[in-house]
């Protein structure tokens, strides 16, 4: 079944970019939670919102396209997961309800009391999102979602060392991810003291993760999952030796005050940590449940899905990149 | 026990938690649809005439649509998480087959969102034509997305395109089940749905202005641009419903005779406007005779099935569809006639309507636009129960029987009321400031 492999390599591109673009945007959310006093923090707030302002909702996007291509493609995970997981998925979706639109409100709002509470709930909910969304990923990493219904333990599942630990990694990721991208966006914009500011915090951020991650996370995971642990320190090493590896040279790179490659080995590291993940349990889909072969859809619905995205990724793709170049400031044909 | 109980539970939890997330969630998205094409057209107004007010007009209305979208966005993030939190039974078996349509129009709304994000984004830094152009793929992709999203719905009241052995989904097609028979009809009633719906709401609120005396250039184009828009959509929509009745009379007759409140399977229908059902019968309605025989066959002695034929537990709600019905079609032909009246005043006379009592009217046309859509699709949704596909698969075998899910109801009428609460006093607030400071200023 090759074709329901590129289907989930399809699916695991959408998570993978939803990580990295999102989640960076959630990151900005979490700096504007520890960004201190209303007139402190004000250039700090600014310069995140002017970061993700005009790319969050296209960054948003990404998890739609993995939730449509898994209720179509595997429906039976799709329905497990979200029936048996409908706690954290429901704090998962009134976090991205209250960013998205106390986000939106904040622009607008005018007196300072009214902003502030927009401002309160859009950090708190960057926070409560991604940590949502890592309990999951942690829940079916340890194999806790059964195949059916509402089969699994709806409070257990998420409620365990694993699932908690993603939740703590996918808050981390977030803020390392967003502070490393603002510092090039605050040297771009010639902010010289937020460049010291998101550059210390990312090599804070990154060092606790490198440390917490590797460390603290292979401990918890050789206790509390053993499969995944055998997955990970096998098959999947390579790629988590590399995601060390390309951490260490972002902290390197921070060092060096090289903000815009750095962007590029903080990203990469990321992804290097999602696909080990991905590896580590190929090839199941919900570890001692579900694998690829035996929850995947028929032939023609995997061809009308791998064709549909394929051409819909050649319409959005060159799309998303002339919209990150008018927000970088690297298109600007005209009034420049 | 505790999870039989639970599922009966769920089921009504999970339904009006369905209906409200969804509720709110159309009208936003109607604006999402019609919106951009009327800002596109004030744009090139602005730009053909080298007006500042009315590229003011453009960039004020420009950032509402912004807030709309944002909001939209999360909103409709919701009711794809929705899918599987409350009705994983569907999506187990019939995500195959009907799932598609949704994955294209994930694609329609990235696009949406990527150059909904250029055209705002890049109003100052951008030529005149690639801004323009940058909107043609919001305008197109909204159309699209609203068609991909409601075959997905059509296929519900029609399903088609798989077949069922011993209850496993064999043979799925997704085009068929994409292309089915009440494709054509639901996404064409829905699209020109929402053009109604963004532009007399848009209208509206120029309208208001219109009766507090501003009436100059900004607030004629900021009411005619969006009237316009959705008095054009007006009456093929009418003719559009009809269609649809008729569609509704051959292929769920349960649902029609819910609509019509009829009962008794005979020839020469009347047709019954109002009234409250019970002991199986309309009363307090007022009657037309034959009415309904002629509106779905044109012969006055066709005969139109009723209730009886469908075992009680297959019946619709009547006291909730019938009036939603008629609610959808009074709205419905009270906008024809505020169309007309503009229409009529315009090409006789040259000029906007004087009376007051236009503008009173076009003051309710955007509410009375959103109440007769979302009874529309009271009309569809609850018509077409206890089915969720319809003679297919009963709504309480796809609920969540999770304990507890029903929670989620009462945390979610809460973040709505505020959310609806917020979004009016920031559209307000938007309206009011008089200051127009530029756009993409607004950003920096």
């Amino acid at each position: 079944m090759v074709l329901a492999r590129i289907v989930v390599i399809e699916l695991w591109i959408g998570v993978t970019a939803y990580a990295l673009f999102a989640g960076a945007d959630f990151g900005g959310g979490i700096w504007d939670l520890l960004a201190g006093g209303p007139e402190r923090g004000a250039p700090v707030r600014g310069r995140i919102e002017h970061s993700i302002g005009p790319v969050w909702e296209a960054n948003h996007v990404w998890l739609i396209f993995v939730l449509v291509t898994l209720w179509t493609a595997f429906p039976v995970v799709f329905s497990s997961l979200l029936s048996t997981l409908y706690i954290p998925f429901s704090v998962a979706v009134l976090g991205i309800i209250l960013r998205g639109s106390s986000f939106a409100f904040r622009k607008e709002a005018q007196p300072m009391r009214l902003r502030r509470l927009f401002g309160a709930l859009f950090a708190t909910s960057s926070l409560l999102t991604p940590f949502a969304f890592g309990t999951i990923a942690g829940a079916i990493a340890s194999g806790r979602v059964p195949a059916g219904i509402a089969a699994g333990d709806v409070i257990g599942a998420w409620l365990n060392p694993t699932a908690l630990f993603g939740g703590f990694i996918a808050v981390g990721t977030c803020a390392y991810l967003a502070a490393v991208y603002l510092t090039a966006d605050a040297r771009r914009a010639g902010e010289e003291s937020l460049v010291a500011y998101f550059r210390r915090r990312a090599m804070v951020t990154g060092a606790a993760l490198s440390v917490v991650g590797l460390a603290g996370g292979l401990l918890v995971i050789r206790a509390d999952a053993p499969v995944l642990f055998t997955g990970l320190t096998g098959r999947a090493m390579p790629l988590l030796v590399a995601s060390a590896a390309l951490g260490l040279a972002s902290l390197l790179l921070l060092r060096l005050q090289r903000y815009v490659l750095v962007r590029g080995t903080a990203g990469l590291a990321t992804v290097a940590a999602i696909w080990s993940w991905g590896v580590a349990q190929y090839p199941a889909l919900l570890p001692s449940a579900l694998t690829i072969d035996n929850s995947a859809a028929p032939d023609p619905v995997l061809w009308a899905l791998a064709i549909g995205l394929g051409v819909g990724a050649v319409l959005f793709i060159p799309a998303l990149i002339l919209l990150y170049g008018l927000a970088q400031g690297v298109v600007a044909p005209e009034s420049g | 026990m505790g999870l039989l109980s639970d599922a009966a539970g769920n089921l009504a939890a999970a339904r009006a938690q369905m209906a409200l997330s969804l509720g709110w969630h159309i009208v936003i998205a109607c604006l999402g649809v019609g919106f951009p094409l009327m800002i596109v057209i004030v744009e090139v107004m602005a730009r053909r005439t080298g007006s500042d007010e009315l590229m003011r007009l453009a960039k004020r209305w420009a950032q509402a649509a912004a807030l709309l979208f944002a909001i939209g966005a999360v909103s409709g993030t919701i009711l794809s998480f929705e899918m599987g939190l409350l009705w994983p039974g569907l999506m187990a078996t019939f995500g195959p087959v009907f799932g598609f349509p949704f994955a294209l129009e994930g694609i329609a709304f990235f696009l949406e969102a990527i150059f909904i994000g250029v055209y705002l984004y890049g109003w100052d830094r951008l030529g005149p034509r690639a801004h323009l152009a940058s909107g043609l793929p919001v305008i197109i992709s909204g159309v699209a997305s609203a068609f991909f999203v409601v075959t997905a719905n059509s296929w519900m009241n029609e399903p088609a395109g798989f077949d069922l052995v011993s209850g496993k989904l064999v043979h799925p097609d997704p085009i068929a089940a994409m292309f089915n028979a009440a494709t054509p009809i639901e996404t064409t009633h829905m699209i020109l749905a929402a053009f109604m719906v963004a532009g007399f709401l848009v209208a509206s609120v120029y309208a208001v202005g219109w009766l507090r005396g501003r009436r100059d250039r900004y607030h004629r184009i900021g009411f005619l641009v969006p009237f316009i828009v959705a008095a054009v959509a007006t009456p093929p929509q009418i003719v559009v419903g009809d269609l649809a009745a008729r569609f509704v009379a051959v292929h769920q007759p349960a649902k029609l005779a819910a609509m019509e409140g009829l009962y008794t399977t005979s020839n020469g229908v009347a047709e019954h406007l109002g009234g409250i059902y019970y002991s199986d019968s309309l009363h307090y309605d007022i009657e037309i005779p034959r009415a309904l025989s002629i509106l779905i066959s044109g012969d006055p002695n066709s005969q139109v099935v009723g209730l009886e034929a469908y075992p009680p537990d297959q019946r619709p709600a009547v006291n909730v569809v019938h009036p939603a019905f008629d609610l959808m079609v009074g709205s419905g032909f009270l906008l024809l006639f505020a169309s007309a009246w503009l229409g009529l005043v315009a090409w006789r006379r040259r000029r906007l309507p004087k009376s007051r009592w236009f503008w009173r009217l076009a003051v309710i046309s955007g509410p009375l636009a959103a109440v007769a859509m979302e009874c529309g699709w009271i009309v569809t949704e609850v018509g077409r129960q206890p089915w969720i596909v319809y003679r297919i698969m009963r709504t309480a075998d796809a609920v969540n029987p999770a304990p507890g899910l029903p929670i989620g109801l009462f945390v979610l009428v809460f973040v709505y009321t505020g959310l609806t609460v917020a979004a009016v006093v920031m559209l307000r607030r938007l309206g009011r400031r008089d200051e127009s400071e530029s756009f993409a200023g607004a950003r920096h």
